[in-house]
């Protein structure tokens, strides 16, 4: 009888290779699932995409070859897999609309989302996180009690009113920032357009008058938004906070007669830090999926405000390319979260 | 430092930079620049041959001159000479020749000449795009453009398939697609065979007041003047026309002087931004209609008496001062104010009793219609005020809300008994309406005239059809108006349509902006003539 040949240690798959296999399944599966989701979505939806185009006058002739043109009298499951064949080829189709490719305009609106969440997300982690610590430290305190109001407004208040009244006091009364738009018209395409986002573009630039009213318009649309991530970062890292200083460690390090500040952020502090990455990293994809209501109140032209103008023009291709950009920065993010997972967990190494 | 004077030492930081980043905004726009807000999120191309929303034309208006034109400081007073500084008409009137005006040029600084209108016109009708009927309802096709569209040294000739009256022509010349393009440019940027329109799209090649500088898709666009223009150097240098789709954000910018027009504010910042110091509201009728329609197919509904009664059903006055206050005024005919033979009769107003006796002389005692509606707020509470009005004469309002494609849709297919909704017209002409709400020549299901409102709502006109026929080749314009008033009279009377408002659009300018047309109901807002 004869056995098999031990392979021996290098025959063995790394862990990396395995890793990264699964993460690459992963992703393509989640796409799929997602195309497939908006795909179905958009056919089933009550809009009529050649309507839009050939308007409400047009005879049933010419409904009828648009109709065709579209390739909406094919099989659902050939639409389905050419969409999928233009997806994987980075080619989102041309808007229904105004006959631009989809992925042009995305670029263009992406930017500006993507400045306005980093900021919003940057505000929120900045206070929100030394919030939640302090109330869990202080818990039950005064200002346990504040950073619970200030959570709970932040739920609890409708962005529209919130961002209605940032502008009518700010902008409308006091006069301390720009008003709705990314810059006044004043300033606009003095600086050239590299990566779209206005802040970094005017500082590139060095032109530092620009940046200023460019700053002038961003700070209370991002700080409002930052105040929603706040609320959320906050109270999740309050209740982080709360698990670990009760936990029997904690005690002991405060027998062994470290201090305060070394026992909270030394200890407590660092093993939140995995649970707070989600935390953020959520918060941050939220942003960035584009807050609809902060981009209509002060006419941000975001992809929020894109997809949504898409959407009640009926352009299909559009609403399906923003679709898959914002599931895609979900995806991604998820991947970044995981890769800081191993940089703070050394067990997730 | 403990964790909390950290947290205050942030927020004292951020509350600075917050300060530092003030007061960044200017007390009023420049002198020689007009800022406007508006929704410009309509704007799907900018080619005149193909461009039919609101925000386009008025793009399309300053920007390309045309054979004949509208004066924004005397719309009264019709189309007068553009690019064309005269025409004449053929005895038996199918032939239009027009004589260009000597030493106007485009942007490019290419003369403007005859083949430059005659490539124009051609262009939009072999390019066929959605307001392409307004030129081949004269009988141009592609293939016979050569023949029917033609330049000759200083002069165009077009030469229409029958007699048309000559102020149908010419009021459709006014259109977007009758703008003149610069040939040469335009070609010079075409791909493919497709007569530069993907070009033109989102760049200008005209000789009108101003040169297209940008377009950003829901964001802005950018005019620079022409100092050639043929009419004088515009006052206003640059004109920006900034997405702002939020009323109440349209009006802190006008409030705070960062915009000098405000065009789309709701009845509440009307009357707030009313108060305002600084700020004035003008209004101007436009010509989309508000009105209702009963499918004839119904067996009550058909009726002349129903039909009728119905009209005296609708609280014109309540609905008027209560939520379309500002926004609409009572109208019931089909040719809006301002166009030629439109006629301000109002007949009827909420009378229960009158509709009841009408009810009953019909024969009909109580009965439950369904009326389609599309999702939009004006439209939903009109329909919630029929509800409650034709209830008081027993007649059960169902009301079923959709999308465009829902509503339109069964609407298209005569499946609705009773339809609620706007039109607006396509062109600065009577035909424009009157080819449709009382024009339909085939009423039968085969025939699918799914453009024709008549037709969708199964209406034979009772004779208008030919009336209407007559009219539109009529050549003495007077004579023309009073034709349209006469159907009009018989309309009224008689359809299935009950025209109910006319809209008003409300603008809010600051005080120093003069001359500021959007337009009326017959063409788009021109910027030309605005000072400061």
């Amino acid at each position: 009888m004869t056995t098999a040949p031990d392979p021996g240690p290098g025959f063995a798959i790394p862990n990396w290779v395995k890793a990264t296999v699964l993460t690459l399944g992963s992703i393509a599966v989640t796409m799929l699932g997602l195309l497939f989701i908006t795909f179905i979505i958009g056919r089933v939806m009550p809009i009529d995409p050649v309507l839009a185009i050939v308007g409400e006058r047009a005879s049933q002739a010419t409904y009828d070859a648009v109709y065709r043109e579209l390739g909406l009298d094919q099989p659902l499951l050939v639409q389905f897999l050419y969409y999928i064949w233009d997806v994987v080829r980075g080619d989102f189709g041309t808007s229904l609309l105004n006959a631009r490719p989809v992925s042009e305009d995305i670029a263009r609106v992406f930017p500006a989302t993507l400045e306005l969440a980093t900021l919003g997300v940057i505000f929120g982690i900045v206070l929100g996180v030394p919030l939640g610590v302090v109330a869990a430290v202080r818990r039950g305190s005064w200002i346990d009690q504040v950073a619970r109001v200030v959570a709970l407004v932040g739920y609890s208040m409708p962005i529209f009113w919130l961002g209605l009244m940032g502008l009518l006091i700010f902008y409308g009364i006091l006069g301390w920032v720009g008003g709705p738009g990314r810059l006044d018209i004043f300033y606009e395409d003095i600086v050239p357009t590299r990566t779209g986002m206005i802040l970094i573009d005017s500082a590139i630039a060095g032109d530092w008058s620009v940046f200023r009213n460019a700053f002038s318009h961003i700070i209370l649309p991002a700080s409002l938004l930052g105040y929603y991530s706040l609320a959320y970062i906050s109270r999740m890292t309050r209740s982080f906070m709360l698990e670990q200083l009760s936990a029997e460690y904690i005690t002991t390090a405060r027998v062994k007669g470290m201090s305060e500040r070394a026992v909270i952020w030394r200890h407590a502090f660092r093993n939140i830090r995995v649970q707070l990455v989600t935390v953020i990293a959520l918060s941050y994809a939220n942003l960035l999926e584009g807050s609809v209501l902060t981009e209509i109140i002060f006419s941000w032209p975001g992809i929020g405000s894109y997809i949504t103008t898409a959407l009640l023009s009926a352009d299909m291709n559009a609403v399906l390319g923003g679709t898959v950009v914002v599931g895609l920065i979900f995806i991604l993010l998820n991947i970044l979260s995981d890769l800081l997972y191993r940089v703070f967990d050394p067990r997730a190494k | 430092m403990n964790a909390f004077n950290k947290l205050l030492t942030s927020a004292a930081f951020g509350l600075t930079v917050l300060a530092m980043a003030a007061p960044a905004t200017w007390a009023e726009t420049p002198p020689n620049m007009l800022v406007i807000a508006n929704r410009i999120d309509d704007i799907t191309t900018l080619d005149p041959a193909e461009s039919f929303e609101f925000a386009g034309s008025d793009v399309s208006r300053n920007v390309y001159g045309k054979l004949v034109n509208f004066d924004p400081m005397d719309l009264e007073a019709g189309y007068q000479p553009d690019l064309a500084e005269s025409w004449t008409v053929s005895e038996d009137g199918r032939t239009i020749t027009f004589t260009m005006r000597e030493g106007v040029t485009f942007h490019s600084g290419n003369p403007v000449r005859a083949e430059d209108a005659e490539f124009s016109l051609r262009r939009a009708v072999i390019l066929n795009k959605t307001p392409a009927f307004i030129l081949t309802q004269f009988g141009f096709t592609p293939e016979n453009v050569e023949e029917t569209i033609v330049a000759d040294g200083n002069t165009l000739t077009i030469t229409t398939d029958k007699r048309y009256a000559t102020s149908f022509v010419l009021n459709c010349l006014t259109a977007t697609i009758g703008g003149i393009v610069d040939k040469e440019l335009v070609m010079a940027n075409e791909k493919d065979g497709d007569l530069g329109n993907e070009w033109l799209k989102t760049n200008s090649a005209g000789s009108g007041a101003y040169q297209l500088t940008s377009w950003k898709p829901n964001e802005s666009v950018t005019l620079t003047s022409n100092p050639d223009f043929y009419l004088g150097a515009p006052a206003m240098e640059r004109v920006v026309v900034r997405h702002v789709l939020e009323s109440a954000s349209q009006r802190l910018l006008l409030e705070r002087g960062d915009i000098d027009i405000a065009r789309n504010l709701n009845p509440e910042d009307v009357a707030g931004a009313r108060e305002a110091e600084g700020v004035v509201i003008a209004e101007e009728l436009k010509g989309r209609l508000m009105y209702a329609s009963f499918n004839q197919s119904h067996p009550e509904l058909s009726k002349p008496e129903v039909r009728q009664a119905m009209k005296y059903l609708v609280d014109y006055e309540g609905m008027q001062n209560a939520f379309l206050n500002g926004q609409y005024t009572i109208h019931q005919n089909f040719l809006p104010q301002t166009y030629l033979g439109a006629v301000d009769q109002n007949p009827f107003s909420l009378d229960v009793e009158k509709a009841k006796a009408l009810l009953a002389e019909a024969g009909v005692e109580g009965m439950e219609i369904e009326v389609g509606v599309r999702e939009a707020q004006e439209r939903i509470e009109i329909a919630q005020s029929l509800q409650n009005t034709f209830a008081q004469a027993g007649i059960t309002l169902n009301i079923t809300v959709g999308t465009a494609k829902q509503i339109l849709g069964r609407y298209r297919a005569r499946e609705l008994d009773m339809y609620l909704g706007a039109w607006g017209p396509d062109y600065p002409d009577p035909q424009t309406n009157a080819g449709t709400f009382a024009y339909n020549p085939d009423n039968s299901d085969a025939a699918q005239a799914t453009g024709l409102l008549a037709w969708r709502n199964g209406w034979d006109t009772g004779g208008l059809t030919e009336k209407v026929e007559a009219a539109v080749i009529e050549s003495d314009t007077e004579a023309r108006a009073t034709m349209y008033a006469d159907i009009q009279a018989q309309f009224q009377e008689t359809s299935p349509f009950i025209i109910m408002f006319q809209q008003i659009e409300q603008s809010a300018l600051r005080d120093n902006v003069t001359n500021f047309s959007t337009g009326q109901a017959i063409t788009n807002a021109s910027y030309w003539q605005v000072t400061k």
